[in-house]
């Protein structure tokens, strides 16, 4: 850990006159949480370990827009869009790989319309496809046998419908994969999207992230893994409201893969 | 003449019933013309798959085991039994009895599957009511069902019963009286399921028998058009609109939300190095009104999202599984929906009286949709997901809440706040976009 993460930028790339396999996409979670960083940084050693070449857009990268879209502010969207889609288009950007579902579905759907046609997967079904390539290898490693549950990321499984990647990676892991009550199609929200992480909740009687956190922890799980770096602070500060975070942790399954390995 | 009488009265019924569902779906169709256009010309392929998956196949109403396979067997019951009221019309305007008795043993096999549907329809609907007012199953009890929507539903399944019980009537006396060898009653039909209530009648005279038969007859028939009026009027409408619902419903990514072209023109505009800033607004730029953004009332919803509210038949799958109202906040999917459709009832009821809409001083949003319902959305999908019919709640609340941001300047002040470091800094939170690759040199 203690010597920093080469990590190169579509400007160095340019200068070199060379372009990347794949531009890793970190988006703002990414980028400054620092909870969310370590899913970055746990993302980047995997693409090292599977000698991508990838690179990022470092300053040039912008947030997506996705929480003014759904928040109501279609103007400050598409001038988000429209900047990064310059930016994109300036490097002539084929392929990009995100951790965050949020920028994957805005970027896949919201995108092409305004100009900006990429190939866009989620780093979970990137880390899967160099599994299948065999350029990535995981076997057991810590996690095996132990019991772990999955939450569904809405961005990743309802609205792109992508439920299976993640899951794949965690069999890789030779998990006890425990499924929720509600999972898949049906799974519950972890209280994030539309903009919600930016507002305090209306009123109710009940936190989504409270309710969603209850229900994995029904399944008894040494790690809920998360695919999204929203979903991670939710279910985080949900398994710290109900004095869990001692025996369970929450973990994106690119971390679990980095870890299982220790990498 | 006289023996023409009960033709006659047969037909004017017919009229009248036929007549005036019409007149009423004249009306929806006029309202939801109140919406604005939109172009569904696309994925033809999908949008007729969806019809034969989704609305023929109800493959969405099985997710739920117990309410899916009870309403396949009504909804299987009602689209078979039809084929009996083509002859029941038949029957009724030329005076035969069982005209279609003359495909003999097929008849005998119609017959007998709509005897056993019929008794699965009436299993099926004693089970929804049991469902409603025994077991009080949540989704039924919720806040918008009080008073009409709560009573609307059981009326539905009143009316199912009586139709049901008054066919299973109707052909037991018939068995009888044909057995009797009574004239006009030809020997025809096989019935599994009335020869069983049949022996109810027994010892009754010819003439008694006939008139109960000629009764459940009429009233079965009469009932049929009574329910075929009583649609409009209520949440039911859905076993006709399910189908151009379903092939109208959302055919991309459910996360891909619409562009708004208008901003798209807007943007561009703004971000051309080469526009003049002064320049005079084009010609067809000065026409009418700007642009409104996002939707206020029904006229700015599309008319789409306005089927959406006519076909919605408050089941609430959607609002049982909205995590917002699972956790006690005041969204409600179905409710959104209920009110999208009062409301354009409303509006229509304007134009009916003054030839065309009057402001009256109302508008879907704060009159009907509260601030709080849509602020409290997390854009999830869970309920366009859980909807049977392909209803999307959510474009609603997303064209609601356009309006309310980029019309009113009204979001949230903490949304306030993200956004304008969005703008800002290129983040919902206040980092500087030139510490955005910071994290590589952290340990």
């Amino acid at each position: 850990m203690s010597e920093p993460i080469k990590v190169p930028t579509m400007a160095e790339y340019m200068a070199e006159g060379k372009k990347p396999e794949v531009l890793f996409w970190v988006g703002c979670a990414g980028s400054f949480d620092d909870r969310a960083k370590k899913i970055t940084k746990a993302f980047v050693k995997l693409l090292h370990n599977a000698k991508v070449d990838f690179a990022v857009l470092g300053t040039e990268e912008s947030c997506t827009g996705d929480p003014a879209k759904r928040a109501g502010n279609e103007f400050l969207f598409q001038m988000q869009a429209m900047t990064n889609i310059e930016v994109l288009n300036g490097y002539e950007v084929k392929k990009i790989v995100t951790a965050c579902p949020h920028c994957f579905n805005t970027i896949k759907n919201e995108y092409p319309e305004l100009g900006g046609n990429y190939e866009v997967v989620h780093h979970t079904q990137f880390l899967k496809s160099l599994l299948n390539e065999g350029r990535l290898k995981v076997e057991g490693g810590k996690f095996k046998g132990k019991k772990i549950t999955f939450h569904d990321p809405c961005y990743l499984g309802r609205a792109n419908g992508e439920y299976e990647a993640p899951r794949d990676l965690l069999r890789k892991l030779e998990v006890e994969l425990v499924e929720m009550k509600r999972c898949k199609s049906r799974g519950l929200c972890c209280g994030a999207g539309g903009a919600q992480m930016f507002k305090e909740p209306e009123e109710g009687n009940k936190d989504v992230n409270i309710e969603r956190t209850e229900e994995a922890l029904e399944t008894q799980p040494k790690v809920i893994a998360a695919a999204c770096p929203f979903c991670n602070t939710m279910m985080t500060d949900g398994v710290k409201g109900k004095d869990k975070e001692g025996d369970v942790a929450v973990m994106d399954v690119a971390e679990m893969i980095a870890n299982a390995e220790d990498l | 003449m006289m023996q023409y009488l009960p033709n006659i009265l047969f037909f004017i019924v017919l009229a009248a019933g036929i007549g005036y569902f019409t007149f009423n779906i004249r009306k929806v169709i006029r309202n939801v013309k109140v919406g604005r256009e939109i172009d569904a010309s696309d994925h033809k392929k999908q949008r007729w798959n969806n019809v034969i998956r989704i609305a023929l196949g109800q493959s969405k109403m099985v997710v739920r085991p117990v309410s899916g396979i009870m309403h396949i067997f009504v909804y299987v019951g009602f689209i078979i039994i039809n084929i009996e009221v083509l002859e029941i019309i038949i029957d009724g305007l030329f005076g035969t009895h069982r005209v279609l008795s003359f495909l003999g043993p097929v008849y005998n096999f119609l017959i007998a599957s709509f005897e056993i549907l019929a008794l699965l329809v009436l299993v099926g609907v004693i089970v929804f009511w049991i469902r409603r007012n025994i077991q009080k199953i949540k989704r039924f009890w919720s806040r918008e069902m009080k008073g009409w929507p709560k009573d609307d539903a059981n009326y539905i399944l009143y009316f199912e019963m009586v139709l049901m019980v008054l066919f299973l009537t109707m052909n037991a006396t018939d068995l009888q009286l044909q057995q009797m060898g009574a004239a006009h009653y030809t020997q025809a039909g096989s019935f599994p399921i009335s020869s069983l209530i049949s022996p109810l009648f027994d010892g009754l005279s010819e003439s008694t028998l006939i008139l109960i038969e000629r009764g459940a007859w009429w009233l079965h028939i009469i009932g049929i058009l009574v329910f075929l009026n009583y649609l409009y009027f209520s949440k039911h409408l859905h076993i006709l609109l399910a189908f151009p619902n379903v092939y109208f419903g959302k055919v991309v990514p459910k996360g891909k939300f619409k562009n708004l072209e208008s901003v798209t023109n807007e943007v561009k505009l703004m971000m051309d190095p080469n526009a003049d800033p002064f320049a005079a607004p084009a010609e067809d730029e000065t026409d009418g009104e700007p642009e409104k953004f996002g939707a206020s009332d029904v006229m700015d919803l599309s008319r789409i999202q306005l089927l959406n509210a006519y076909t919605c038949t408050e089941c609430g799958r959607c609002t049982s599984e909205c995590p917002a109202n699972q956790t006690g906040k005041k969204l409600s999917p179905r409710k959104i929906m209920m009110d999208t459709r009062d409301r354009i009832e409303e509006v229509g009821k304007n134009i009916t009286k003054n030839g065309e809409f009057k402001p009256d001083g109302k508008q879907l949003l704060d009159d009907y949709i509260l601030r709080e319902e849509l602020w409290a959305c997390t854009t999830c999908n869970a309920c366009v997901e859980a909807c049977p019919v392909s209803i999307d709640p959510l474009s609603i609340i997303m064209d609601m809440r356009q309006y309310l941001v980029m019309e009113q300047s009204a979001a949230p002040n903490e949304l306030n706040v993200a956004m304008t470091n969005i703008e800002n800094n290129g983040a919902p939170w206040p980092y500087n976009q030139m510490d955005r690759l910071n994290w590589k040199n952290e340990a």
